[in-house]
């Protein structure tokens, strides 16, 4: 279980301060599949970042399965990326010229793990992805899909707590993002994985049971998705695909 | 930390960058290569230097003709002459003395049938053989006979053999100095020297012979024959000071000189002269490892340079690791190894590379190049700590961002 509690994130920016997140608080239990939503700007990102522990709130508390991360020092933070939270990015991130295998196991590299151990879990992981034939492939061999599931393998080598995505479909075609969602949804319902990502695409963020709602650094709605869209569902036409920043009538129907 | 395992990424991540990496190893070698090729040719210069002016023997005292310096008097003029009458008073006065040989030199036209060039043509005793420390490869070297009756003899330098006779035996050949017939009667061994000045190019004749029918007015000053310079070798080092101050004494009262005027002529001791180009090829050093050093500097701005340029990309690559789990010290470690993986590698091909081309200044003849230890540890030191310097800098910044700021880092 994660918990943030009262979180505030203050950029400096020349001489004036930008509140990005600004006392925010929440809960997200275990094997919970949770959506966050919001306009750009609205501090979605800056709260993935504290999330994946790979940036720290000015003020509040974070802690994950209990332990407060706020008095941690970088290694343990470092042991708390290793082994606790997966990341997935937009970007992907891939190390260029570096086969998938190796990218999948970059995490393991830093943990100890056997070299024999590394691969066959890496190998496991891009199984799960659907990818195992392509592991000797180079990142720039791949399409954006599979860069992403890629790094949906290399999020989940070593059995996060939490597996956190950072818009995961936001640099992909519908299709693509399409299977994303299907291995997500997958890794829920299967593996019990809790799933927290972030997206501005209200049909992605329906394939979840909860969607919080950030604007201007806080949360502005936090609510229960009755019937989560099953990935392979045909988008339908009228649904705002892109941009979906006042998605009010929206989620009327969502709502409990 | 799992050391292997820091050091298995680090080659990793360098196998999967060939090109920056080659780059970089690049900027070092030639950096290396110019330090060692270039400081062991001027190490090469300078014994060489040494060793040739040592070949000439070590008790060696010249007295040459000088100009003096008169304050007062408008600067430069020609002081009185150093006269063959001043060789014999030496000869007579002057103990400790081993061998003295006295000697006129004037560039003169020397032709066979067939070319005429222009060789320094030297008037001497049979003590200038011993004395400048010469041997003869074949015939034999004038004679005092031959100095009484004003032979016309010449002994011929190595070089000047070959030019004017191009392999023919010289032995009993004529040749004409000053339109004068010479017989040659002997060759000089080589000293391997070449250049003004040298044994190998260098004609010897009988003084006398030298003073009636080659030099001419040139060599009379005042009605007495003059001299170019006195060569002597003192019986042991011991005795060079001694032998100096009783020279400069004898000259001084030849030519009617107080103990405080300027003498005008130059007494030197090949001691003296050892030490002034030690300095000369201490400078030369120096000189040859200023450049050196802009090399390896350069060499230095090029790794910099590649490591500047990849910088974004290692800054985000530095970020996912961190993101993935990478402490900061394992990161460091990494960029530790990878850089020290390149600088060695760069050093030793350097090193090989430098080496190889002194041996090829060597092999040429141009220069005997010396190779030693010394310099490859001041090139190999240097290029490690550049490029760990410029490639551990960048990495340390970048470690120390949080994981986000790294990824975002444009």
């Amino acid at each position: 279980m994660i918990e943030v509690k009262n979180v505030t994130k203050i950029y400096k920016v020349g001489d004036s301060e930008v509140h990005a997140l600004d006392g925010v608080s929440l809960k997200i239990r275990d094997g919970e599949m949770v959506a966050i939503m919001g306009p750009s700007g609205s501090g979605k990102s800056t709260l993935m970042a504290i999330l994946g522990c790979l940036d720290t709130p000015t003020s509040g508390d974070y802690l994950i399965d209990a332990k407060d991360t706020s008095k941690m020092n970088e290694d343990q933070l470092a042991h708390l990326r290793a082994h606790k939270v997966g990341f997935v990015f937009q970007q992907f991130n891939l190390l260029p010229r570096t086969s998938a295998l190796e990218n999948v196991m970059l995490p393991l590299t830093y943990d100890g793990t056997k070299v024999k151990e590394r691969v066959e879990r890496a190998k496991k992981a891009l199984e799960l992805v659907g990818l195992a034939e392509r592991m000797n492939h180079h990142p720039n061999q791949l399409s954006g899909g599979q860069q992403q599931r890629v790094a949906i393998a290399r999020a989940l080598v070593n059995e996060p707590t939490i597996l956190l995505a950072d818009e995961p479909t936001g640099n992909l075609d519908s299709k693509n993002g399409d299977e994303i969602m299907a291995i997500f949804q997958q890794l829920h319902r299967e593996e019990h994985q809790t799933v927290v990502y972030v997206t501005h695409d209200m049909f992605i963020a329906r394939h979840t049971e909860r969607i919080i709602f950030l604007m201007d650094g806080k949360i502005v709605r936090d609510e229960k998705v009755k019937n989560p869209i099953q990935a392979g569902t045909q988008r339908p036409d009228e649904t705002l695909s892109n941009g979906n920043h006042n998605g009010n009538h929206e989620t009327e129907e969502v709502l409990q | 930390m799992n050391v292997i395992n820091n050091v298995r990424v680090a080659l990793r991540a360098l196998r999967a960058n060939m090109l920056r990496s080659s780059l970089t190893v690049l900027g070092i070698v030639i950096g290396v290569a110019a330090v060692v090729a270039l400081l062991s040719i001027g190490r090469g210069a300078t014994s060489n230097i040494t060793e040739q002016v040592e070949s000439m023997g070590t008790n060696l005292i010249t007295i040459s003709q000088g100009r003096s310096f008169r304050p007062g008097m408008g600067g430069l003029s020609r002081s009185a002459s150093l006269l063959y009458k001043d060789y014999e008073a030496i000869l007579e006065k002057v103990e400790g003395i081993n061998g003295i040989s006295p000697y006129y030199s004037s560039q003169t036209q020397v032709s066979t049938t067939s070319r005429t060039t222009s060789y320094n043509v030297i008037g001497s005793l049979p003590s200038y053989l011993e004395v400048n420390n010469l041997e003869i490869e074949v015939g034999r070297f004038i004679t005092d006979t031959d100095n009484l009756e004003r032979s016309r003899v010449v002994v011929i330098g190595q070089d000047v053999s070959d030019d004017l006779f191009e392999g023919l035996n010289p032995l009993g050949r004529s040749i004409k100095i000053n339109n004068v017939s010479f017989e040659v009667i002997g060759v000089l061994a080589s000293k391997g020297t070449s250049g003004m000045g040298s044994a190998d190019s260098s004609v010897i004749i009988p003084i006398r012979t030298g003073y009636t029918r080659v030099f001419g007015s040139m060599a009379v000053y005042n009605g007495n024959y003059t001299l170019s310079g006195i060569t002597i070798s003192a019986e042991s080092q011991d005795v060079i000071d001694t032998v100096m101050n009783k020279v400069d004494l004898v000259l001084r009262s030849q030519h009617k000189l107080g103990l405080n005027d300027d003498l005008g002529f130059t007494i030197s001791s090949q001691e003296q002269m050892l030490s002034s180009l030690s300095d000369i090829s201490n400078t030369m050093s120096a000189y040859l490892g200023a450049i050196a050093g802009i090399s390896l500097l350069v060499g230095g701005i090029g790794i910099m340079n590649i490591t500047l340029v990849s910088v974004t990309e290692r800054t985000r690559e530095i970020g996912l690791r961190k993101a993935v789990g990478a402490p900061q010290k394992a990161i460091l470690f990494q960029f530790l190894v990878e850089t020290m993986t390149l600088s060695v590698l760069g050093g030793v091909l350097g090193v090989i590379l430098g080496s190889l081309i002194a041996t090829i200044f060597t092999y040429l003849d141009l220069i005997t190049a010396k190779v030693t230890f010394d310099v490859i540890l001041l090139s190999f030191t240097s290029s490690a700590l550049i490029g760990l310097f410029f490639g551990i800098y960048p990495a340390y910044q970048a470690s120390k961002l949080k994981p986000i700021e790294a990824l975002r880092y444009e």
